[in-house]
């Protein structure tokens, strides 16, 4: 079953092609992250998904209904949680959990008691009657995630859920997303955090000026540029250059400089070879080595590679 | 995991009752969490009304004769219904800003009752401004002379006009970059309460001036309740001035008709 499938889905703002035919399907009671530098898409992708916004072209259907045609029913299966904490900051955290619950339709009690789990769940029970006004960045996030879950929606968007928590709070969201998930729900995320995608994510879509790049398993996408990296650390800034010379003509690949970390790395391809020859080359350069490793891909670097070779024939 | 309840999704004139009627306690909600910003709000009329009555009002004249403080009160009750579109203006301006009104878009809720909401809340607030207005004329001399049916009705004419500025208040937030725009706002509410015959008669202006001031929706609104309350009231020379029963109604029907229809179609299409 397909929770979500978008198809040639466009969007112009202006001179903006903010989708430009982007396609997607999400299995349902996966996760699936929405990988993009800023200004690729993801938020209008999202938007559209969760009819806030009229496509130019293209189809989407969400919990099997169509979001241009039927959008009632699909506001009925989803829960949106925005870029912004969107919560109205006059009331309480409680009276905010109670006021949204009667919009999605619960009773007083349901309504009530559903808040009391929420906010029990994200630790904001001591400051349920407090001013949401009031709140640090956040606790406005969490009361903002838990407005999302009311009704533990079959379908829930987290549009970049985790920016400006902390590590705890965002530990926390990644447990309540996991249990969302274990009880069925499929989650749609954007996250400019690969760690996040790759920690929760089944499947990842890269998406670069209104379009997939690229799309799979953390696992595949890592896989894409290359198995092993090794990762040579220099003793000091002068040194880069050079290590970066050993490092290219050994590997046979363009290394990545990190200048500031005095890091150069490379994919290899035969990893215990790669690391004792390197190890000789820059010995016989006469470079001075702080730290030499071989190591798997991060997701960053293979976003990075991605978004970066997609930006050079254009 | 704890098991979510099931929430119904629907639209329908009983439920844009019913989620209206939670939108409009948010708003009582507000003003119980808020109260010295709604005892300011409250009072800032009863400010201008003393100012104009106490001292200006020695220097002024009432064409015809009769007390420029019982002139005044109508237009300052009028003024205080057309100071609401700030009210209205701030409250729309600020959900649209800080992304609530989007949460409400993509909730099952009906899509009707959050204009519907917002008019009820600044109906009441209003009847409170009123109240506050009417006790403060009291104080101040000002009384009706014709009954208390036709002072009924001029309340009623206030809180018309106070409903039909509803809907262009939603619809200029809706339009508005952002909650700043509110300072425009508050810009163009004084020339209309100035342009009118809430505290001078319009003979007075330069002759196109007081033509302006003359059809002014808020100059129909005044003369009407004028009329209604027995109070001294100017003569004017254009058909509107002649007709202030009339336009007291036909202009916030019109102003409704043209802007409900607008701010509806605005906050559904937004970001389209
Ligand atoms: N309402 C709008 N009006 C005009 N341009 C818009 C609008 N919404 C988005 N855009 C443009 O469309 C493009 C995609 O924007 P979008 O917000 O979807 O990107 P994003 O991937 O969410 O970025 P970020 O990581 O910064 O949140 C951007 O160039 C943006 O400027
Ligand atoms: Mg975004």
């Amino acid at each position: 079953m397909t929770a979500v499938a978008a198809e040639g889905l466009r969007k112009r703002y202006g001179d903006t092609e903010a989708l430009a035919g982007l396609d997607l399907e999400v299995p349902a009671g996966s996760v699936h992250g929405l990988l993009g530098p800023n200004g690729a898409g993801k938020t209008t992708a999202v938007r559209v998904l969760t009819t806030l916004t009229r496509p130019d072209g293209g189809t989407a259907t969400v919990a099997g209904h169509d979001v241009v045609r039927d959008p009632v029913r699909v506001r009925a299966r989803i829960g949106l949680v925005g870029q912004h904490a969107a919560v109205d900051e006059v009331l309480s955290g409680r009276q905010n959990l109670v006021m949204f619950g009667r919009l999605y339709h619960l009773g007083m009690r349901a309504a009530k008691k559903r808040a009391d789990e929420l906010l029990e769940r994200f630790r904001l029970t001591e400051a349920a009657d407090r001013t949401a006004g009031e709140y640090s960045g956040g606790m406005r996030r969490r009361l903002d995630l838990a407005a999302g879950l009311i009704l533990a929606p079959p379908v829930l968007f987290l549009d970049e859920p985790t920016t400006g928590l902390d590590p705890r709070g965002r530990t926390e969201v990644w447990e309540a997303v996991r249990d969302l998930v274990d009880g069925g729900t499929t989650v749609l995320l954007t996250t400019q955090y690969l760690e996040e995608a790759d920690r929760l994510a089944d499947g990842i879509s890269v998406i670069d000026r209104g379009r997939v790049i690229a799309e799979g398993s953390p696992e595949r996408l890592k896989a894409r540029i290359g198995g092993d990296r090794v990762d040579v650390v220099v003793a000091d800034p002068e040194a880069v250059a050079g290590a970066a010379a050993v490092v290219r003509r050994v590997t046979g690949a363009e290394p990545d400089v990190d200048e500031e970390a005095l890091r150069v790395g490379a994919p290899v391809s035969d990893r215990a070879a790669s690391l004792t020859e390197t190890v000789r080359a820059l010995d016989a350069a006469g470079v001075p080595v702080a730290d030499i490793a071989l190591r798997r891909p991060t997701l960053d670097e293979v976003f990075l590679h991605l978004t970066e070779s997609e930006e050079v024939p254009a | 995991m704890i098991s979510a309840p099931a929430g119904g999704g629907a639209t329908g004139v009983r439920w844009t009752v019913i989620d209206g009627w939670t939108l409009t306690r948010r708003a009582l909600a507000h003003w119980a969490r808020r109260p010295g910003e709604m005892v300011a709000g409250l009072l800032f009329p009863v400010m201008v009304v003393v100012m104009m009555g106490y001292l200006f009002g020695g220097q002024m004249d009432v064409p015809g004769g009769g007390d420029y403080r019982e002139f005044i009160m109508p237009g300052m009750f009028a003024m205080t219904m057309v100071f609401g579109i700030e009210a209205t203006f701030a409250a729309v301006a600020g959900d649209a800003a800080k992304g609530v009104t989007d949460r409400f878009r993509s909730m099952p809720m009906a899509p009707s009752a959050v204009v519907v909401g917002r008019a009820a809340a600044d109906l009441l607030y209003s009847v409170a401004g009123l109240a506050v207005m009417v006790v403060c004329g009291l104080a101040m001399g000002w009384r009706w002379h014709d009954g208390v049916p036709a002072a009924l009705a001029a309340f009623g004419l206030l809180l018309l006009l106070r409903f039909a500025l509803v809907w262009p208040g939603i619809y200029l937030a809706l339009l508005a970059k952002g909650p700043e725009s509110l300072v425009a706002v508050q810009i163009l509410v004084w020339p209309v309460v100035f342009l009118s015959s809430a505290l001078v008669a319009p003979g007075t202006m330069p002759g196109w001036l007081g033509a302006v001031a003359e059809w002014n929706p808020m100059s129909a609104t005044v003369t009407a309740c004028r009329d209604l309350f027995g109070d001294p009231t100017v003569t004017g020379t254009s058909w509107a001035a002649g007709h202030g029963l009339l336009m007291a109604l036909a202009w916030p029907l019109a102003i409704t008709a043209v802007f409900l229809p607008l701010s509806v179609r605005r906050y559904r299409d937004r970001g389209r």
